[in-house]
């Protein structure tokens, strides 16, 4: 990212996700796209790709998979090589599955996410974010993205894989790599190398040394018409489970955070109506949809009056359908106890989150467990708080004080 | 009131049990499921109509 960038000609012909003030917030730029005449914009940059904006539009691009492939569902093109080599097979269902496989692909991992099995989450969910707030508490200043946020939903997706949580920081460098530093294929490529190599060990290890009751052995020995299924799907899925489950999740924690800290007056709300919890969760999300996806045009097709073509790249902005005041009254405004919410912070169709139950639990708890213990805290600098984005949308810094 | 869920549609959002916890539940795959066989009781029919306007596939279908 050392290249000088070309400044933004025309939002509508040329945007660029990885401009620093789109980083940042990129919601008045998808606003003047969505009110355009033209609300889904288009660039030659990285490679090219289409931005639709309005809630109609990126679901119904979300519904028709046939012509909106997941072929390449990351907002860059793929890494030179990408593909090749031994295990250069593994991609990461079922988020990279298209039907007919995708049915399979993500009915075997429904189960452990559905509501009643995360459940099981929540006390040690709890415990880890009290350990995490004993950590600053006397300090009367704390990180609330790094050494907060950052740390919740990478330790309860170890938990859920079994493998170990001292190598925290290095799941998170690989995630990061990823998924956010996404510009660097070189990273990129360095990242997957290493996850893969890791699980690879970890299903070695569970067939010399067989564990009860564990996620991996349960995926390595499970049987589809039949036979036992590929490595290539077990890597996948545990590829999948560390980046989708860690940096979206705490960009969500992180942006809720850095709301709470402005806004004393939802604070009080949720502390005298406790039960306005699962629904204060949700419009979070709508108004810090974190995450951005793309699909691969499968055919030459004119959708909306844009000529898009057979390979074409189109981002499915949830966070820009979020705020489409055709479908959300107020959207740009926190409404804790908002009526009507069909938010796509988690996608639509058949690809949407499917760890949704676990995230919106673990949302709720950091969030929870912080305001009981320190019901009062402030932004030090609201000029002073960095942001990721493209893909993933959140704050990697984001000082406060209590 | 009744209330169902088109199940093709229904991709496990889980919206309708937070606005409507009496009226809806999951499966083991996290999909909805409706818990209250017949007509929905007065009191539950507010929440119902929420749970409808909250689901973001557009999965229930609510006849009078
Ligand atoms: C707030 C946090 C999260 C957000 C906003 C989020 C968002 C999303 C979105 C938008 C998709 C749709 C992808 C697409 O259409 O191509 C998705 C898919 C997925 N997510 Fe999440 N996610 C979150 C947390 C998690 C967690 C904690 C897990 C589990 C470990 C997870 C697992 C998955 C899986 C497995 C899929 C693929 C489903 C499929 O393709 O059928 N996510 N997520
Ligand atoms: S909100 Fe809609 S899609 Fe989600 S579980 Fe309920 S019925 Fe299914």
């Amino acid at each position: 990212m050392t290249e000088v960038r070309k400044p933004v000609e025309d939002l509508l012909t040329d945007y660029d996700i990885f401009e620093p003030e789109f980083v940042k917030d990129p919601y008045p730029s998808f606003s003047e796209i969505r009110e355009s005449k033209c609300p889904i914009a288009r660039t030659e940059r990285y490679e090219g790709s289409w931005l639709p904006t309005r809630y109609e539009d990126v679901v119904a691009i979300a519904q028709e998979y046939e012509t909106f492939t997941s072929r390449g569902i990351l907002v860059v093109p793929p890494f030179p090589g990408q593909g090749e080599g031994a295990y250069g097979g593994v991609t990461a269902p079922p988020i990279t599955s298209d039907p007919p496989d995708h049915h399979w692909h993500r009915r075997l991992i429904l189960p452990v996410f559905s509501p009643q099995s995360v459940a099981k989450f929540e006390q040690g969910t709890r415990d880890l974010c009290n350990a995490l707030i004993d950590e600053v508490i006397d300090k009367g200043t704390a990180d609330a993205a790094a050494d907060y946020a950052q740390h919740i939903p990478v330790r309860v997706i170890a938990t859920l894989l079994g493998v170990p949580l001292e190598m925290e920081s290095d799941f998170t460098a690989w995630v990061r790599a990823a998924l956010e530093n996404i510009m660097d294929a070189e990273g990129r490529k360095w990242a997957r190398k290493n996850i893969i190599e890791f699980f690879l060990a970890q299903v070695e290890d569970r067939k010399q040394n067989p564990r009860e009751d564990d996620f991996i052995t349960e995926l390595m020995n499970t049987e589809v018409e039949g036979k036992v299924v590929p490595i290539e799907y077990v890597l996948g899925v545990c590829n999948l489970m560390l980046v989708a489950g860690v940096d979206t999740t705490w960009s969500a924690i992180g942006s809720c955070m850095w709301h709470m800290a402005q806004h004393p007056e939802h604070r009080k709300q949720l502390r005298e109506n406790p039960n306005l919890w699962p629904t204060a969760i949700e419009e979070l999300l709508r108004m810090y949809a974190p995450v951005t996806m793309a699909r691969i045009v499968d055919h030459d097709i004119e959708f909306q009056g844009c000529p898009m073509k057979a390979g074409d790249r189109v981002l499915m902005a949830f966070p820009a359908a979020n705020r489409d005041p055709r479908q959300f009254e107020n959207p740009d405004e926190v409404i804790l106890d908002r009526e009507h919410n069909r938010h796509v912070a988690f996608g639509s169709g058949i690809h949407r989150c499917a760890g949704s139950n676990l995230a919106r639990l673990e949302v709720r708890v950091a969030l929870q467990t912080w305001l009981e213990r320190i019901p009062e805290f402030e932004l030090v600098d609201k000029t002073d708080v960095t942001w990721a984005g493209g893909q993933v949308h959140g704050p990697r810094k984001c000082l406060v004080k209590f | 009131m009744r209330v169902s869920v088109i199940d093709d549609a229904c991709h496990g959002h889980q919206m309708c049990a937070i606005a409507a916890p009496e009226v809806f539940g999951s499966d083991e795959l996290g999909n909805a499921i409706v818990l209250i066989d017949g007509d929905i009781p007065a009191e539950l029919q507010a929440k119902t109509r929420r749970a409808e306007s909250n689901c973001p596939e557009r999965a229930i279908v609510i006849t009078d």
